[in-house]
């Protein structure tokens, strides 16, 4: 009877997750669609908790459970309430890890419940195994911990705790490790050794060390793929635990996340026009030194005082504010805002342009200006707003480099070549904000910096908005 | 190839589900704006969390003494949950901002 109730979680929950990531697409329904499927979640957790039973054996060590359910939730909640915006992308990244290694840890421990009545003398024991879920162990232990230290250095290196990192011949070595732990894996299932244990160890530090490795050459740019590309070994790491333990719930969720996740990850690449073994393999840095070295055309550039910017853009009838990491890595959303409603009320026409990828995930800019109170109806999405710039009086592009970049679309050796840009050359000025004459993530001259229509305000995001927001006022 | 076909009779429902899940994960999300991509990834983040059911099986079957899986369990569902609870609460933040204009 109870366990005819626990289906009827699962299956309440399975449909909720679906239902949910429905709703989650849609921007009128998103809300609510999280909601729905957190509501799925906690049916499908506190009803194993009551209603799991194996072989009429209830579960026990409650204590332990509601201990563990009680610290991650503090945590957990008080991480995600107290987290930066700016800081969203690492935070997501930090709890996929956490995902990936409880799908590995599961996999450890019902791979010691496999084993631990192993005795030498027997020696048919581990021919006596069930294939089917050691394979299904492995899998949850390769992916959930491929998952986990990726998860890890991709939330350091977007932390700024860890800085880019590669070797020569690395993705030799990357693909000679994911190799040996697949080979190994299968040598352990065909051949069912003797040192099973010692392998299956083995096997554990290879996957570790492969998604380190795997994650440490990647530039910044191209985080946002990998988180969504593990975010997706994730949800596939969870399937194995759902197919471990015959249960809809976790085969549904996982499977679905895994899927979507894929597909998100691929529609990520073709907003930066590129494919995901270009963003796997063509380690972005590498080739951009090169490239850039070699096609980086360096000019005069001429720098604007913080004055001339304040009449430039009070006495024109069009600007459109291009922002990019910069301002979010400055925390200058708000500034931004302010600046903004000033020139609307001096009668300025003021709008957003957003390049899909433009912060470090995409969507990230509408999420920091959202929290800022930048009304929607004034962030115009790439294609809506390039066929504006010609009319455009002028532009000011605050820390955003790549996603501005005429390179693009002119020099096919440049790295970035094909990428859709916004076309902000084509307005009559444009001012710049950057930190310094440093290149951006992807370690590209730009050329837009050296065009006569170009001017420089170099410095911090926020001060320089700030200090422009009291020029204007003084006018 | 025998092997292959017992492991598929063995598992059928479960293979049923797999495929039918990956048609149906790739058709809602096929038509969603950029804006939703950073919540979406995190809302997905959150549902794979699921996984700390595997977990709560894991704590609950562990025997008294069986120090190894009381402590690995116990780690996996506190990593589980810091994964659900997280993911849910951090995409209900950002999904709270697009809200609030309308």
């Amino acid at each position: 009877m109870e366990y005819s109730l626990l289906t009827m979680c699962y299956l309440i929950a399975s449909i909720t997750f679906i239902l949910g990531l429905k709703m989650l697409s849609n921007p009128a329904s998103a809300r609510k669609g999280n909601q729905i499927a957190a509501i799925g979640m906690a049916i499908a957790i506190f009803g194993t908790i009551f209603l799991y039973e194996d072989e009429s054996i209830k579960l026990g060590n409650y204590l332990w459970i509601f201990g563990g359910i009680a610290i991650g939730t503090i945590i957990g909640a008080l991480a995600a309430k107290k987290v930066k915006m700016t800081d969203m992308p690492q935070m997501v990244s930090l709890f996929n890890g956490m995902g990936g290694a409880c799908a590995a840890l599961i996999s450890i421990v019902e791979f010691n419940h496999l084993v631990h009545a192993y005795n030498p003398t027997d020696y048919s024991f581990f021919s006596n195994i069930n294939g089917t879920n050691l394979l299904i162990i492995m899998a949850g232990l390769i992916i959930g911990s491929v998952s986990f230290t990726g998860s890890m250095i991709a939330w350091a290196k977007l932390d700024g705790r860890l800085q880019d990192y590669s070797f020569k011949g690395q993705h030799i070595v990357n693909i000679l490790l994911l190799f040996a732990a697949i080979g190994l894996s299968a040598f352990v299932l065909l051949a069912r050794p003797e040192e099973t244990v010692l392998y299956f160890y083995i096997i554990l530090s290879l996957s570790a060390i492969y998604g380190i490795l795997f994650v440490m050459p990647i530039g910044g740019a191209d985080m946002p793929v990998v988180i969504s590309l593990l975010n997706s070994f994730t949800g596939v790491a969870a399937a194995c635990g759902g197919f471990l333990y015959d249960n809809k719930a976790m085969m549904t969720g996982g499977i679905l996340v895994g899927a979507a996740g894929t597909l998100l990850t691929i529609l990520m690449c073709k907003a930066m026009n590129r494919s995901l073994t270009n963003v796997l393999i063509g380690s972005f840095g590498g080739n951009a030194a090169s490239g850039g070295g070699a096609g980086g055309a360096q000019g005069q550039y001429k720098e604007i005082s913080l004055s001339d910017s304040a009449v430039l853009m009070t006495y024109s009838s069009k600007v459109v504010i291009v922002p990019g990491y910069g301002l979010a890595v400055a925390q200058a959303q708000h500034a931004c805002h302010e600046l903004e409603k000033l020139l609307t009320e001096k009668g300025v026409q003021v709008t957003y342009a957003i390049h899909p990828v433009a912060g470090r995930m995409p969507g990230h800019m509408n999420v920091l200006l959202a929290e800022a109170d930048v009304s929607y109806e004034k962030l115009k999405e790439m294609e809506e707003i390039n066929d504006e710039f010609p009319s455009v009086d002028a532009v000011l592009v605050l820390g955003a480099n790549d996603v501005v970049n005429p390179a693009a679309k002119t020099d096919p050796t440049s790295p970035i070549y094909g990428m859709p840009i916004l076309d902000v050359e084509l307005a009559k000025h444009v001012i710049v904000n950057k930190r310094s004459m440093k290149p951006g993530y992807a370690g590209i001259e730009n050329d837009l910096f050296f065009r006569p229509k170009t001017s420089m305000l170099f410095g911090d995001s926020k001060k320089v908005i700030q200090d422009l927001i009291a020029e204007i006022k003084n006018l | 190839m025998e092997l292959i076909q017992q492991f598929i009779t063995h598992n059928q429902q479960m293979i049923y589900i797999v495929i039918l899940m990956i048609f149906v994960g790739i058709e809602i999300i096929g038509r969603v704006p950029s804006v939703l991509h950073t919540p979406l990834m995190s809302g997905a983040n959150a549902i794979h969390g699921v996984v700390i059911i595997g977990a709560i099986i894991v704590m609950g079957k562990a025997g008294p003494t069986d120090y190894n899986a009381l402590i690995l369990g116990f780690l996996a569902v506190i990593l589980g949950t810091l994964n659900v609870v997280g993911g849910f609460v951090v995409t209900d933040r950002m999904l709270e901002m697009f809200n609030k204009k309308k």
